[in-house]
C-alpha cells in the first residue's frame, strides 16, 4: 500500500469506518465537534469518550496515531489549561504571592483541556481513516449545492488535488535547491533567527520561480487535455452511499441524541 | 494510400509582432494517418512551436493547419482538435494532474463528460497499452521518469486521441526512461496510432517512418530515416548529428568497405559485416 505514503496522515488499513463515504464522515466530525460544545459537566464526556473509543477501536488505526495527532497542539492545550487556572474567579484554593488556584479554575482548565483533546482525536479519525483524494470529493460533492451562490467547489477542489499532487515535488525540489546552495557556501543552519530567514532568500527565490514555470506548463498540459472547468464534467469514482453509512448515521443520531438528552437534565 | 490526418499549409507564426524573426517560417507538411513522424532540429528551429500549433495552443499567423479536416483556428472545434491530436509534454512532472496514477489518466475523460463505467473501461486499457497497469494505485511521485512519461502518454490514450504528439518526451529522461518510451511507441504505432515525435535524440529518430528535419522554422528534409541520413553532410549544416551507427558505416564506408552509407540499425550493419 503505497497510496498517499507521504501525503497526510492517512492510516490506510480496510475498517468500516475507512470504507464509510466521505461526506457521511464529514458531516459526523461536525456534529461531534457540535456536540463537545453542548456538553457542560464530567459525566457526559464519559459518554462522548465511549463513543470515540469505540469508533476508534473500530476504524483499527493503533491509539497511538490517533495520540499523535495532539502533538502540535499539545502546547496550545498546555497554555489554554494554565491561563483557566489563573483566571478563573471562585473560592481560592491555594495561594501563592499573587498567583490563586480556584476550585473553580481547576474545573475549567480541566475541562477545556478535554474538551481540546477530544476535538483533535475526533477530527483527526476522520483524516486518518480517509485518503486525501477521497476527502476532497466528498467536500466538492458537499460544497456543489453552494454553487448556485457563486462558490467555486470545483474550483476548490482541483486547488487541494493539485496542492496535495505537487507538495512531494516541491519537498523534492527544495531539498535539491538547498543541497545546490550548500555546495556554494550557503548557510542554512547557523546564525540567529534574522540571519537565518534572510539565508532562506537563495532558497525560497529560485523555489519560486520553478513553482510559478510548474504552474504554467501544468495549465498547459491540463487544457491540452481538454480541461475546461467543472461544467459538464464526469467523475470516474463516484461517490455511493451505502448500507454502512446509514448505520452510522443512526449509530451517531443515538449518540448525539444522547449528549442532548443528558444536556437537558 | 492512407489520408492525411494532419494538413499543415504555409503556417507562418511568431511569438512577438516585434520579432522580425518568424519561429515558423512557411511550413507545408502532411501526415499520414497511422504514420510514425520524427521532427528533427537544433534548439530554436521551430519544432516545439510547430506541435502547440497543431495543437491549438498556439495560433497560425498566416496558413492553415487542419487536423483531421478541422481548421485549428475554429473556436468551435478546440476540443475536437485536443481530442483528436494529444500532446504529452517534456517535463513529466509538470503534465500530471492527479495524486494517483488512474485517477490521473482518467482526468481527460472526465473532462470530456464520459460516462463512468466508459472511464474506467479506458483508463484500464490505457494503463495495460504502456504496461503501467500494476501501477495503477500509486502516486506519481514514486514514480521514475520513464514510468511517469508513460502515465503522460496513457492519459493521452484515454482520450481516445488518434494522433499522439511528443514535444521532447525523453528530453529529461535516463537511458532506461528514454527506452521504455520508444517502446511504447512502437506499441502505439502497431495499435495504428499516428505518432508526431519532436526530439533531440537521431537513434530515437531512425526508429520512425518518416524523418522531417527543421532549421530556421522551415522544414528543410524530409524522408524515410535512411535517405535522410546517408547525407551526413548536409544533416550537419543543421547542427545535427547523424546515428553513431551510420557513422561508423560512412567511416567504413570511406575507408573502403564495401558497405552502403545509409545504415541506420545496428543488426543491419553487423549482418553486413559477417557476410
Amino acid at each position: 500500500m503505497l497510496k498517499n505514503l507521504t501525503i497526510g496522515q492517512h492510516y490506510p488499513v480496510e475498517s468500516p469506518i475507512h470504507s464509510l463515504d466521505p461526506r457521511v464522515k464529514i458531516i459526523i466530525t461536525i456534529f461531534f465537534i457540535v456536540s463537545l460544545f453542548l456538553v457542560d459537566n464530567f459525566t457526559t464526556y464519559l459518554v462522548v469518550i465511549v463513543f470515540l473509543a469505540a469508533v476508534i477501536k473500530m476504524s483499527k488505526v493503533p491509539f497511538k496515531f490517533v495520540i499523535r495527532g495532539l502533538r502540535p497542539i499539545l502546547m496550545i492545550i498546555l497554555i489554554t489549561f494554565i491561563i483557566n487556572i489563573l483566571m478563573t474567579p471562585g473560592k481560592i484554593l491555594l495561594k501563592v504571592g499573587f498567583i490563586k488556584i480556584t476550585e473553580e479554575g481547576l474545573r475549567q482548565a480541566g475541562f477545556m483541556a478535554i474538551r481540546l483533546t477530544l476535538l483533535i482525536m475526533g477530527t483527526s479519525l476522520l483524516t486518518l481513516t480517509t485518503s486525501p483524494i477521497i476527502l476532497t470529493d466528498g467536500i466538492e460533492s458537499l460544497l456543489s449545492p453552494f454553487k448556485r451562490f457563486g462558490l467555486p467547489a470545483h474550483e476548490l477542489a482541483m486547488m487541494m488535488t493539485i496542492a496535495l499532487r505537487f507538495i512531494p515535488t516541491l519537498l523534492d525540489e527544495t531539498e535539491k535547491i538547498m543541497k545546490a546552495q550548500k555546495s556554494r557556501g550557503a548557510d542554512f543552519e547557523s546564525g540567529n533567527l534574522v540571519s537565518r530567514a534572510k539565508n532562506l532568500v537563495p532558497l525560497l527565490v529560485p523555489l519560486f520561480v520553478s513553482a510559478f514555470r510548474r504552474a504554467d506548463e501544468l495549465a498547459m498540459a491540463m487544457e491540452a487535455r481538454c480541461y475546461r472547468g467543472g461544467e459538464n464534467r464526469t467523475r470516474m469514482r463516484q461517490l455511493k452511499i451505502s448500507k454502512g453509512d446509514y448505520v452510522a448515521s443512526v449509530i451517531f443520531t443515538i449518540y448525539f441524541a444522547a449528549v442532548i438528552i443528558i444536556k437537558i437534565w | 494510400m492512407a489520408e492525411n490526418i494532419i494538413k499543415i499549409e504555409n503556417v507562418k507564426f511568431k511569438y512577438d509582432e516585434k520579432d522580425t524573426l518568424y519561429a515558423v517560417d512557411g511550413v507545408n507538411l502532411n501526415i499520414r494517418q497511422g504514420e510514425f513522424t520524427a521532427v528533427v532540429g537544433r534548439n530554436g528551429s521551430g519544432k516545439s512551436t510547430l506541435a502547440k500549433l497543431i495543437n491549438s495552443i498556439l495560433l497560425p499567423e498566416s496558413g492553415k493547419i487542419y487536423v483531421k479536416g478541422m481548421d485549428t483556428a475554429d473556436d468551435s472545434k478546440l476540443w475536437d482538435i485536443r481530442q483528436a491530436a494529444g500532446m504529452v509534454f517534456q517535463n513529466p512532472d509538470n503534465q500530471l494532474v492527479a495524486t494517483i496514477v488512474e485517477e490521473d489518466i482518467a482526468f481527460g475523460p472526465e473532462n470530456q463528460g464520459v460516462d463512468p463505467s466508459e472511464i474506467r473501461r479506458r483508463v484500464d486499457e490505457a494503463l495495460k497499452a504502456v504496461g503501467m497497469y500494476d501501477f495503477r494505485d500509486w502516486p506519481p511521485h514514486m514514480l521514475s521518469g520513464g514510468q511517469k512519461q508513460r502515465i503522460a502518454i496513457a492519459g493521452i490514450l484515454a482520450l481516445n486521441s488518434d494522433c499522439i504528439i511528443l514535444d521532447e518526451p525523453t528530453a529529461m529522461l535516463d537511458p532506461s526512461g528514454r527506452k521504455e518510451v520508444m517502446d511504447t511507441l512502437q506499441k502505439l504505432k502497431e495499435r495504428g496510432k499516428t505518432i508526431i515525435l519532436i526530439t533531440h535524440y537521431m537513434d530515437e529518430a531512425v526508429q520512425a517512418d518518416r524523418v522531417v528535419v527543421m532549421d530556421r522554422g522551415s522544414v528543410k528534409l524530409d524522408g524515410t530515416p535512411k535517405e535522410i541520413f546517408r547525407n551526413m553532410d548536409v544533416i550537419k549544416k543543421f547542427g545535427l548529428d547523424v546515428p553513431q551507427i551510420t557513422q561508423l558505416a560512412q567511416g567504413l564506408y570511406r575507408a573502403g568497405l564495401d558497405i552502403p552509407p545509409d545504415i541506420i540499425d545496428v543488426k543491419e550493419l553487423v549482418d553486413l559485416l559477417c557476410r
